[in-house]
């Protein structure tokens, strides 16, 4: 399924011969056109693209890693599904520039498990890209080797988070890492890696094609280009859409085509959840950020209900490694059931928030650290709604 | 196990081992060829991965246990996972769970006796614009409705 609206950077026009130009310019030049075009990590956490090719472009190693996180697993998001089915060999090239950029030798695609059914495609792309000298020995005659492993994951949603998928691709538990060091300088193996997410890497040969002038002048000043968007829910036309950041969530609920709508969750289970009083707030790093996903609860949904669903979801996933998350999550659930049987008082309500901001700072890793936003933003927002079944 | 399937599973070992190479990295790609052929990773299995990757059993048994998609006991010949969370929840994934619990007659994590069907949830799937959704074995179906789920389950072999 293509992306519903019309496309800004996501059409393919717009990748042109980007992936060649940019084998045709010194690899210091094409991290110096990705820090020029503003590019943040489009995974969630917003990392600037240009800034970690650098680190990893200049630390001395004899061996350098590229990974392509397609471990896609918040809940509401299917953006990467969607790039790798329409615009796999984008993907890929983005892939290939970032190695020849950071002079990389080997780069991973670490695909969910749940998207096994693409593998033959993937495989298909890599080996037309070799066949054609873009991929493998001296590409283009250009005296650069690369070569693309795929591999994938086995429903694990912590091996989004990048040193837990680098665990995960040494062949252990997907249990994640203190950082730092971050994997720019001590990643696969301990050598340099820079893992960016599918969205990322696949906005590469556009940029290199059209110019960095051409993608900072997409969306706002602290948010640079576009955005894909992946939205579910209470929603007349459920899809992905692409939107220059800064877009106001009113404009979103009306190209979608949602209707009655009484809560929107920004950023999937481990997002924001707003009310449909706060419409003006816009989609950006600075107001609300998300890795991609918006799901849309109409007047009918019950807002507990969803909360609990977020919960069990945490608690299911949580890796274990950490108390603050391991115990925090399976707390804030039962606090949830609590409240469903009218059994928490308000005063542990309170401390079970305090709990939650308390798991925001002392958690390992981004699961335990965002995972209580949802209880967080919903028992705030729509505490009173709650509270008045008692 | 016969002493002869023993040795079978461990001729296919080796020829696992052999073609992903004997390195701590190999292990996952291993385990899970090994998962897709058997259904399941036997205690035996797993013991002789890590002789023959030189890795302590129970290293390998941690891996095992940590991941979702990989099984210890014996699986059914259509493990059916469907989608619970939130966004197949708002499409009426109840109504699914109830038609998939009637028609095989078990409940959700059991297994049917003559070991064809398990029956499990699964956390998001990434199909949220399709919703209800569900896996059998690796097959992905999506908007779900309990007629199509019928049919769908009179058309497994």
């Amino acid at each position: 399924m293509p992306i519903l609206n019309k496309p800004i950077v996501f059409a393919k026009e717009n990748f042109g011969d980007g992936f060649e130009k940019g084998l045709k310019m010194k690899p210091i030049d094409i991290v110096l056109a990705v820090r020029e075009s503003g590019l943040k990590g489009r995974g969630g956490a917003g990392f600037p693209t240009g800034t970690k090719w650098m680190l990893a472009a200049t630390a001395i190693a004899e061996k350098k890693f590229v990974v392509c996180n397609a471990d896609e697993g918040e809940p509401g998001t299917f953006k990467d599904r969607v790039l790798l089915t329409e615009f796999t060999e984008q993907v890929l090239q983005g892939i290939i520039l970032c190695g020849y950029a950071i002079r990389a030798q080997v780069g991973y695609i670490y695909l969910r498990g749940e998207y096994e059914y693409m593998v033959s495609q993937i495989n298909n792309a890599i080996q037309k890209l070799k066949n054609e000298n873009k991929l493998g020995k001296n590409i283009l005659g250009k005296g650069f080797d690369f070569e693309i492993e795929l591999r994938l994951g086995s429903g694990a949603y912590v091996c989004g988070e990048e040193s837990a998928l680098i665990e995960s691709l040494e062949g252990n538990r997907g249990e994640p890492r203190n950082r730092p060091p971050y994997p720019v300088n001590t990643g696969f193996m301990g050598y340099p890696t820079v893992v960016n997410n599918v969205e990322t890497l696949a906005t590469i040969p556009a940029i290199l094609n059209l110019g960095s002038d051409w993608y900072r002048n997409i969306g706002t000043d602290k948010s640079r280009g576009s955005k894909l968007i992946s939205v579910s829910g209470d929603v007349e036309f459920p899809g992905v859409y692409e939107i220059p950041f800064g877009t106001k969530i009113k404009d979103m609920l009306e190209l979608v085509g949602a209707k009655d709508t009484k809560a929107i969750q920004i950023g999937g289970a481990s997002g924001t959840c707003i009310s449909a009083k706060e419409l003006n707030r816009n989609l950006s790093f600075e107001d609300l950020p998300t890795g991609g996903s918006i799901i849309v609860f109409n007047n009918s949904r019950n807002m507990l209900k969803i909360l609990k669903n977020f919960m069990e979801f945490f608690v299911e996933e949580s890796c274990g490694q950490c108390t603050p998350c391991r115990i925090g999550n399976k707390k804030l659930l039962d606090g949830v059931n609590m409240i469903e049987k009218g059994e928490c008082s308000v005063a542990y309500l309170k401390e079970l928030l305090s709990l939650g901001e308390t798991m925001r700072i002392t958690s390992k890793c981004g699961l335990g650290q965002s995972s209580p936003n949802p209880f967080i933003s919903i028992l705030t927002t729509f505490g009173d709604e709650i509270l008045a079944t008692y | 196990m016969l002493g002869s399937e023993l040795s079978d599973l461990n001729i296919e070992i080796s020829e696992l081992v052999e073609k992903h190479g004997n390195g701590r990295q190999s292990l996952l790609p291993i385990l899970q060829e090994i998962q897709k052929r058997h259904g399941h990773i036997s205690g035996h299995a797993q013991q002789e991965v890590a002789r023959l990757l030189d890795i302590h059993p129970v290293e390998v048994n941690g891996v095992v246990s940590f991941y979702a998609f990989l099984k210890t006991g014996i699986r059914a010949k259509y493990n059916i996972r469907l989608c619970k969370t939130i966004s197949c929840e708002l499409a009426n994934k109840a109504s699914i769970a109830k038609t998939l619990e009637r028609e095989l007659g078990i409940k959700f994590g059991e297994t049917t006796k003559d070991e064809r069907y398990s029956l499990e949830y699964i956390n998001c799937l990434g199909m949220c614009d399709q919703g209800p959704a569900m896996l059998i074995n690796n097959e992905v179906y999506t908007s779900l409705t309990p007629h199509k789920v019928i049919e769908i389950l009179n058309n497994l072999k």
